[in-house]
């Protein structure tokens, strides 16, 4: 299939590209940006004028809760929310039931993935058998069968030896490490400590517990070479460590979920559950350190941290129900809102979705080079919408930004070439 | 938070009694007024007023207790309404059900009120979300979050003794972090004027930022009770030692529990207040309890006198929203 994308802003960092311009592809590749390649009359046009042409979107973060919590949502239902929304790429933390640590789960999920046909699934595997903090998984089988990296899958390791064997052994094989840096029994609380969860009697999650646990991950790694990524930060000093490691050169990247950037521990005052995240949200100088840290670039990925529930799941006095939001579908319009805000130019926050996550993933995707994949996110940036129910693709409806005025609509979905989304701008 | 809270109608009224935060000087004075018009009552022959008569009220306690059920049963009672007691905490046929099941169930059974009790904070203000329109819902206790009942109770108590506020210094000792009780009655104590409100605790028994509720810290008694003319003692729990938040009872008995010798600092006419139920030897000694200062079984007796103004206001403020007769 040939098709030509004509006359919108095409936006690839990887190549520092911002120009109107007509994309070629070509048997699923990019095959040239502004000029045709010899020869080549297009099969389909897609007319992008006033659209933002850029590589599809590469989530760090989403749980598809699948195998093992198909009443929260399914492979299919996910990717298809994510097609919907711009992203063609997602990361799926091992913390699926059973647990991503033998080569036999990647395979499943991938075959289940490539059935649906929305979006790629990429997966990450454990670092520890049943991610139980015990055993090391045998992380080469499991590089072989797939995974993009190794993880402790939002359950951190608290043995200090066990997480310095797990970073040695991941290292030995080249693998790229994530953590989700949250102290399990510092960590074990409801909000972020301070005036909100005092007034409201919620149990406290100490800033320390965040950057304890970053602190003592960075000596771990210093002298082992190996590449760590940071998962979801939510206070301003985590940044300053972050900032402080790769100053000296340490290889460390980190990202934030959108939600972070927007929501602080103020929205919970009315035990709203659905702002019940782990990490919680904090204050409104740990919002800003981090939106300074996305715009400067010592976070290099913004992610949703998607996790769908049934309602059930949030229908209940805040303590008692499952943390998490449902953020594929707002991925895109959350991220660009901060280009309305002033955080940082909308190229920097094409690149913080595209290319800044495939280069943690180590990854020849996110760009729009000739010979890439051609996974391709077209969108219109004027285009009003509010955030309701009916409009949700994803089956887990947990959203605080209902009744939020968006702007940007995904027209056009490509992977590898092939429409999987076609919307209206 | 703002007027539009879900315990107020748009006219300010009180439709729920789920904290004290954010309510105004004028609905906590009418509850304590009508609270003092009812507390006459118990010393009638016939103890009871016709105001909830044909009312159900039920008592949902998913976590025990003793004196709170039985002090709002009395209250509810003595407005002849007709009540129901359901102990959720020691029934484990429950379990699974959920929270909302539960509720749709008793509602389902055309009750009026709910009085809940619950291990978890914000459960009253989840339930009164979800609850029908011509239910009121008070908070007898959710989390650490608010006890409101127990803090008009105890503002109830202090006005009795010591009606002019702007001019008192009260003490709250002991286990903050946890507290409910003493949370609503930081937020009654700030609504009513109150001079000045210290929290007597370790660190480890504070929360995060407590001075941002308007008192003043101290870490230890001698200090904190110079001068005071309230003494508020909170029952320490034993879970507290396995959590690492204190060695011992023995230490913290000697560092603040309250002995004679200790309340001596405070005013001479000061009055010592405890929630109950008292754990004799680890927050206060037994002489204090039980001596000329303590006005500790008072405020039980005040507590029905309170509680049937609260259920007395809120059922009104519901009659006249679905068109009966108050």
């Amino acid at each position: 299939m040939r098709m030509v994308i004509q006359g919108g802003r095409v936006i690839d960092p990887a190549h520092q590209t911002d120009s109107i311009a007509d994309l070629f592809i070509a048997d699923g590749q990019i095959a040239g940006l502004g000029r045709p390649p010899g020869g080549f009359i297009p099969e389909q046009v897609i007319n992008a004028h006033k659209h933002i042409v850029c590589p599809g979107l590469i989530d760090l973060c989403a749980r598809l809760r699948e195998p093992g919590q198909e009443h929260k949502a399914t492979i299919a239902s996910e990717t298809r929310a994510a097609a919907a929304g711009g992203i063609t790429t997602l990361v799926c933390p091992p913390d699926t039931d059973p647990v991503i640590d033998e080569p036999a789960v990647v395979e499943w999920i991938r075959r289940r993935a490539k059935f649906a046909g929305q979006a790629r699934v990429l997966t990450l595997g454990a670092l520890t058998h049943r991610l139980r903090g015990g055993h090391l998984t045998e992380m080469a089988a499991l590089q072989e069968a797939g995974c993009a990296g190794v993880s402790d899958g939002g359950h951190p390791i608290a043995s200090s030896r066990v997480l310095r064997r797990a970073l040695e052994y991941a290292a030995t094989f080249g693998l790229t490490v994530f953590l989700t840096p949250l102290d399990p029994e510092l960590g074990n609380g409801l909000a972020h400590e301070g005036q909100v969860a005092t007034r409201m009697g919620l149990s406290g999650i100490p800033v320390a517990a965040e950057t304890g646990m970053i602190a003592r991950d960075l000596e771990l790694i210093r002298d082992l070479g190996v590449r760590v990524h940071f998962g979801r930060l939510s206070s301003s000093r985590a940044v300053d460590l972050i900032a402080r490691a790769q100053a000296e050169g340490l290889p460390v990247t980190a990202d934030v979920a959108v939600h972070h950037l927007h929501l602080t521990e103020m929205d919970l005052t009315r035990f709203d559950s659905r702002c019940h995240v782990r990490p919680p949200l904090r204050g409104l100088r740990d919002q800003a350190v981090l939106r300074a840290g996305l715009a400067s670039g010592v976070l290099t990925a913004l992610c949703s941290d998607h996790q769908p529930h049934e309602p059930d799941a949030k229908q209940a006095p805040f303590g008692d129900t499952e943390p998490g939001i449902s953020g594929l579908d707002t991925l895109l319009g959350l991220s660009l809102r901060l280009v309305r805000d002033g955080v940082l130019p909308l190229p920097a926050l094409i690149e913080r979705l595209t290319w800044g996550p495939a280069r943690i993933l180590g990854l020849d995707r996110g760009h729009l080079g000739v010979g890439a994949r051609a996974d391709i996110c077209v969108f219109n940036p004027e285009t009003d919408w509010r955030v309701e129910p009916s409009v949700l693709n994803s089956q887990g409806q947990n959203t605080p930004f209902l009744g939020w005025e968006l702007q940007g609509r995904v027209t056009y979905t490509l992977l590898e070439g092939h429409i999987v989304h076609e919307g209206e701008g | 938070m703002s007027a539009t809270h879900i315990q107020l109608d748009s006219q300010g009224r009180l439709l729920h009694f789920l904290t004290i935060e954010g309510l105004t000087h004028r609905h906590l004075t009418d509850i304590l007024d009508t609270a003092e018009s009812l507390r006459g009552v118990a010393e009638r022959r016939v103890k009871k007023l016709p105001t909830l008569h044909g009312k159900t009220v039920v008592n949902l306690f998913f976590e025990a207790s003793t004196r709170t059920r039985t002090t709002f049963e009395l209250a509810a009672k003595r407005l002849s309404a007709d009540v129901l007691n359901l102990n959720i905490a020691t029934s484990s046929a429950v379990k699974g059900e959920s929270l909302l099941d539960t509720l749709h169930n008793i509602e389902a059974m055309q009750c009026d009120m709910f009085v809940m009790r619950h291990s978890q904070s914000g459960a009253a203000e989840f339930m009164a979300r979800h609850v029908k329109p011509h239910i009121a819902v008070l908070n007898a206790g959710d989390g650490c979050h608010a006890h409101p009942t127990q803090a008009m109770l105890d503002v109830f108590t202090i006005r009795r003794h010591k009606p002019d506020f702007p001019s008192l210094q009260i003490a709250i000792v002991g286990d903050i972090l946890h507290s409910r009780v003493a949370r609503s009655l930081i937020h009654a104590l700030s609504i009513l004027g109150a001079g000045n409100i210290r929290v007597i605790a370790p660190r480890t028994l504070l929360p995060a930022q407590v001075e941002n509720l308007g008192v003043q810290v101290f870490h230890r008694l001698p200090e904190g009770l110079r001068d005071v003319d309230v003494v508020v003692m909170l029952r320490l729990q034993r879970e507290r030692m396995e959590g690492a938040l204190l060695p011992s009872e023995q230490e913290f008995f000697q560092q603040y529990g309250l002995t004679e010798e200790r309340l001596a600092l405070a005013k001479p006419d000061a009055i010592v207040m405890h929630p109950g139920p008292i754990n004799r030897g680890v927050e206060i000694d037994s002489r204090v309890a039980d001596g000329p200062r303590s006005v500790i079984l008072e405020q039980v007796t005040n507590g029905i006198a309170v509680r049937m103004a609260i259920m007395s206001i809120t059922l009104g403020h519901h009659a006249r929203l679905t068109g009966e007769d108050a």
